[in-house]
């Protein structure tokens, strides 16, 4: 096997929230705890979970707009978990993020020839005329046309939007893209249009994904492997067809079985596990399993000891006191 | 799609939003009427020096023993008083005669409505400059303290917090009456007691407060905001995402501040200007103007009349043009249209 492009190791983020003035006093939201995986060149790891659960906050973590509380980062064997914003600059070329909103990821006082200019502006040396050619190819490469660019980010629709934001996270032919939420905020049928040109130019950028979201059936059809996030950790983890065929977490299935299936005949048969109360809160995790407040299946066990994400198959990872006791529903 | 793209470039060109806000401002009558009125006073003071020459006077200099022309005969400017027990003399009242004491004379004699110009010239040139070093140091401070935060925003802040904590005509006139006395000396910069300077300077820095508190905060929701993240992820260094991303979306703050802050000026200047703590005689500005017709209030009131009118209506005219600006540039003001 290659070595892998990303690691994450035991990464935490801790947020302080209020000062010591308000009623509650300064309190801890554990955003991310204990997050470990790593990302092969050239696939596309999915990351799922409800919102709230971290996975934004690891996407941001990742390309280090936040800082790390505690855990490594290595990026093809460099560890850039403590590199400064400044250190880190030159490494952004090679790590680029696509945003969920893209009405607020552009700058709507500049126009879009800036807009994906700008990566090339601050990393080459390219000369103006140079810059101008790369930023049509680039809007070529994306489906746009040569003169938008000319163009406010309002005179076009969100999905044209999100093609000028990924035309800018590819404008430096970088190696891994963190996409956070990139089709969450468009119309269904864009968003078979935006996921088709991501697949499309992973293949001819020879590009490697993360692709957070919390719409199974798009990461489904988008990821090679699946990390299941709650509460700010990994539950599960697998490739995609044994996450959604064989899940062995009783998150996990309860994440799937809500998924609408097309097939009348076949949702008849699929029993829907439906989970009662509300994600805990961040600021105070439950002791032990994290999901246990909610698991169908859940003992004292789970009520006092916190699993272990062990392996569980071939490229198989669980969290799970009773992994085997659970229900299959398929 | 196709369709799409075709219609937009079906459009001539594309429109940015400085030119969207422009045509905005445009389509409000009351603004461009108020910008109309600014600008014609602005012009009729800048011919102040042309109305001098006309007229042939001197409004620096006490002329109390001249002579007024009017309807072939000669009248003196300083005529005896004809109230009370008929003691001193009263300046003559207007004569509505063009270039020929058209407002009438004051205490010294000279032609108010030339005073009244070159006063309004002085006015709405400290009220302007006071304007900029105001949106100046302001925006410096507001950029330095909402971007990078910790305890640069902590000293900043407490800074202008401290200066906020005196109420503004107390401090400038404290600022006045101590610098007026014996100038500024900065090290470089030394300012004369008597130069408009001192004014310009004391209004300026009594504001900033005032409009860096909001710049700031504006700052601040912009260096959380997606865009700029996504400058940060791009690796674009601090300068330039302050240059390029930020000071453009607060500069329309700044643009609706400036009319707003050239009105308060203005009204400030002419405070100090009245308790003889702003523009120093023999200069005039509309507040010195008033304080020298304040004597003649029951003989001849057009002397102090004249310039607060003046004020009055420029103030009006900046306050309705600054309204109209910030729903000309203000993407949420659909929301606030009260007129049809």
């Amino acid at each position: 096997m290659s070595t892998p492009l990303l690691e994450v190791v035991d990464v935490a983020k801790r947020f302080s929230v209020g000062t010591r003035f308000s009623r509650q006093g300064v309190r801890i939201v554990h955003a991310l705890d204990g997050v470990s995986f790593t990302v092969m060149p050239g696939e596309t790891l999915g990351l799922v979970g409800e919102s709230g659960c971290g996975k934004s906050t690891l996407g941001r973590c990742i390309t280090r707009l936040y800082d790390l509380t505690s855990g490594r980062l290595r990026f093809a064997g460099t560890d850039i978990s403590l590199l400064s914003q400044r250190q880190m600059r030159p490494l952004r070329r090679r790590i680029q993020m696509v945003f969920q909103d893209p009405y607020a990821s552009l700058n709507p006082r500049r126009r879009v020839r800036d807009l994906i200019a700008e990566p090339l502006r601050v990393h080459t040396s390219m000369a103006d005329a140079e810059i101008g050619r790369r930023v049509s190819e680039l809007l070529d490469i994306v489906g746009l046309k040569p003169d938008h660019a000319m163009r406010f980010p309002h005179e076009f629709s969100g999905g044209q939007r999100q093609r000028i934001g990924i035309a800018r996270a590819i404008a430096l032919n970088p190696e891994l893209i963190v996409l956070d939420e990139p089709v969450s905020a468009l119309d269904v049928s864009v968003q078979a249009q935006i996921v088709n040109l991501l697949a499309d130019l992973q293949e001819r950028l020879n590009l490697t994904y993360i692709f957070i979201a919390h719409d199974l059936s798009v990461v489904r059809q988008v990821s090679t492997r699946i990390a299941v996030m709650y509460l700010g950790s990994i539950v599960e983890m697998g490739s995609a067809d044994d996450i959604f065929l064989r899940p062995a977490h009783p998150y996990t299935q309860a994440l799937i079985s809500a998924v609408p299936v097309p097939d009348l005949a076949a949702q008849g048969s699929a029993k829907r596990i439906v989970l009662t109360g509300d994600v805990p809160s961040p600021v105070n995790p439950p002791p032990g399993c994290r999901f246990h407040t909610r698991c169908p299946i859940a003992q004292e066990r789970c009520r006092v000891e916190r699993p272990v994400r062990t392996d569980c198959g071939p490229g198989r990872s669980v969290a799970c006191h009773f992994p085997n006791d659970v229900v299959h529903t398929s | 799609m196709t369709v799409a793209s075709g219609t937009l470039s079906a459009t001539p060109k594309s429109r940015g939003p400085w030119a969207t806000a422009l045509r905005r401002l445009l389509r409000d009558r009351a603004a461009v009427f108020a910008l109309f009125i600014f600008v014609l006073i602005v012009v009729l003071c800048l011919l102040a020096p042309v109305y001098a020459a006309w007229a042939n006077t001197d409004p620096f200099t006490s002329t109390l023993d001249a002579v007024v022309h009017i309807n072939g005969q000669d009248v003196p400017v300083m005529e005896q008083s004809t109230e009370g027990l008929g003691l001193g003399y009263t300046p003559i009242g207007p004569t509505w005669q063009i270039g020929n004491y058209f407002l009438g004379a004051d205490n010294q004699g000279r032609d108010v409505m030339a005073r009244l110009l070159y006063g309004g010239l002085n006015s709405l040139l400290i009220a302007g400059m006071a304007t900029v070093v105001t949106l100046f140091f302001a925006t410096l401070l507001g950029l330095a303290a909402g971007f990078f935060g910790g305890i640069i925003d902590t000293l900043i802040s407490r800074f202008l917090d401290i200066l906020w904590a005196f109420p503004v005509y107390l401090l400038a006139i404290s600022l006045s009456i101590v610098l007026i006395a014996q100038g500024l000396n900065l090290g470089i910069i030394t300012i004369e007691s008597g130069s408009l300077w001192l004014p310009i300077f004391i209004i300026g820095v009594v504001y900033v407060p005032y409009v860096a508190r909001p710049i700031r905060g504006q700052v601040l929701a912009l260096r959380e905001s997606d865009f700029v993240l996504a400058a940060i992820g791009l690796g674009v260094p601090s300068y330039r995402i302050l240059l390029r991303d930020i000071l453009p979306n607060v500069s329309t703050t700044l643009i609706v501040f400036v009319p707003i802050m050239m009105a308060l000026n203005m009204i400030t200047e002419s405070a100090l200007s009245f308790l003889s703590i702003g523009v120093q005689p023999p200069d005039a500005s509309w507040g010195t103007i008033i304080q020298d017709g304040q004597n003649l209030l029951y003989t001849r009131p057009m002397v102090a009349l004249a310039p607060g009118i003046a004020i009055v209506i420029t103030v009006l005219a900046l306050n309705v043009l600054g309204d109209g600006l910030r729903d000309a540039l203000d993407p949420r003001s659909k929301i606030r249209i009260g007129r049809s």
